[in-house]
């Protein structure tokens, strides 16, 4: 298993680079203002290919056998699912409040 | 009839599946899996508060924090991952002397990247952003209101990764002084390997921080 790897080593300096255009495309779809959701879209998208790059070759993943790559996969998968699942509570919990009690109300009973 | 009590007798052996390389490493792998969990469930509770403020609303990240010494931290953290692989590579060439090199420099970068850290949060500190309390002007001198949830998560969850760092520089002086002392060899470095795999892990939670922390 470890063997396998010892022989080839993958370009780093060719990783790094990527990874150091990443980040700096990163900061400069960052810091325009416009549509969070774009934002957004663009930034995780970025985020994930860093994050792949990382795993993938400094992480020796790719060299590794493919069910060891499907394992780790998997808790991400299950926090993409977690957010999902936590999002419709809390929007809807936030927007009820929002129509029944107006903000100003809320604060006086807290004061009491 | 020979042939099949000899087919026997080799089944009988039992090899374990794991060699000592593949255990540890395995080991790694299992825990990091776990941590993933400890830090998806974190940034899942930011997402939701973030996504709850509703009426009183979410300060934009960008109005307190600044994202350009963190995108130099950022840099530092890929630069110590880059030496941590030469170090590898180096050990797997033989070269002791040049690995115990790669090691001090990527410790060296973990040391850099937590001092940056103490700086960010003692000048965040000072400029009002605390467990209870957010600042009342952002960086561009405007007056701003928000959830006071801002400062709790981003304290726990810069925090936690700050910890990981932390852990990640006690491993690797460990695995540089057995170095020193001639422990690994071209032959013997699977701990060096098994130091990166956790190494780069921190690397890779960090560029996930950085994305949902400061830049969204």
């Amino acid at each position: 298993m470890a063997q396998n790897g010892h022989n080839e080593h993958p370009k780093y300096m060719l990783i790094f680079l990527y990874l150091f255009i990443l980040t700096a495309i990163e900061v400069g779809v960052a810091i325009p203002e416009y549509s969070i959701v774009i934002k957004g879209i663009l930034l995780i998208g970025l985020a994930c290919g860093k994050a792949i790059l990382v795993a993938a070759y400094f992480m020796h993943l790719k060299f590794e056998k493919g069910i060891l790559a499907a394992i780790v996969i998997t808790p991400f998968l299950i926090c993409v699912f977690l957010v999902i699942m936590l999002m419709p509570d809390i929007t809807m919990d936030s927007r009820l409040n929002a129509i029944e009690k107006p903000a100003a109300e809320v604060v006086d009973t807290t004061q009491h | 009839m020979e042939q099949a009590t000899t087919l026997d007798h080799t089944e009988d052996v039992y090899e374990p599946s794991l060699t000592p390389d593949s255990l540890g490493k395995l080991g790694m792998w299992i825990f990091l899996i776990g941590d993933t969990m400890s830090f998806g469930a974190l940034l899942a509770a930011y997402a939701a508060l973030r996504a709850g403020a509703g009426v009183i609303g979410w300060v934009p990240p960008s109005e307190i924090l600044g994202i350009n010494l963190t995108a130099g931290m950022t840099f530092l953290l890929i630069c110590s991952s880059v030496t941590m692989v030469k170090a590898l590579e180096s050990i797997q060439k033989g070269n002791v002397s040049r690995m115990c090199t790669f090691l001090g420099l990527t410790i060296l970068g973990g040391v850099i990247f937590l001092g940056l850290q103490a700086y960010e949060w003692t000048h965040l500190i000072k400029h009002g952003l605390t467990l209870t309390d957010i600042p009342e002007h952002g960086l561009k001198g405007g007056a701003i209101s928000g959830s006071t949830l801002f400062g709790p998560t981003f304290y726990a969850i810069t925090g936690f990764h700050g910890l990981h760092v932390t852990g990640g520089v006690i491993y690797l002086i460990v695995i540089l002084i057995h170095g020193l002392r001639g422990r690994y060899t071209a032959e013997f470095n699977h701990e060096v390997e098994i130091v990166g795999l956790y190494w780069h892990f921190v690397d890779l939670i960090w560029i996930m921080v950085f994305t949902f922390i400061y830049l969204l």
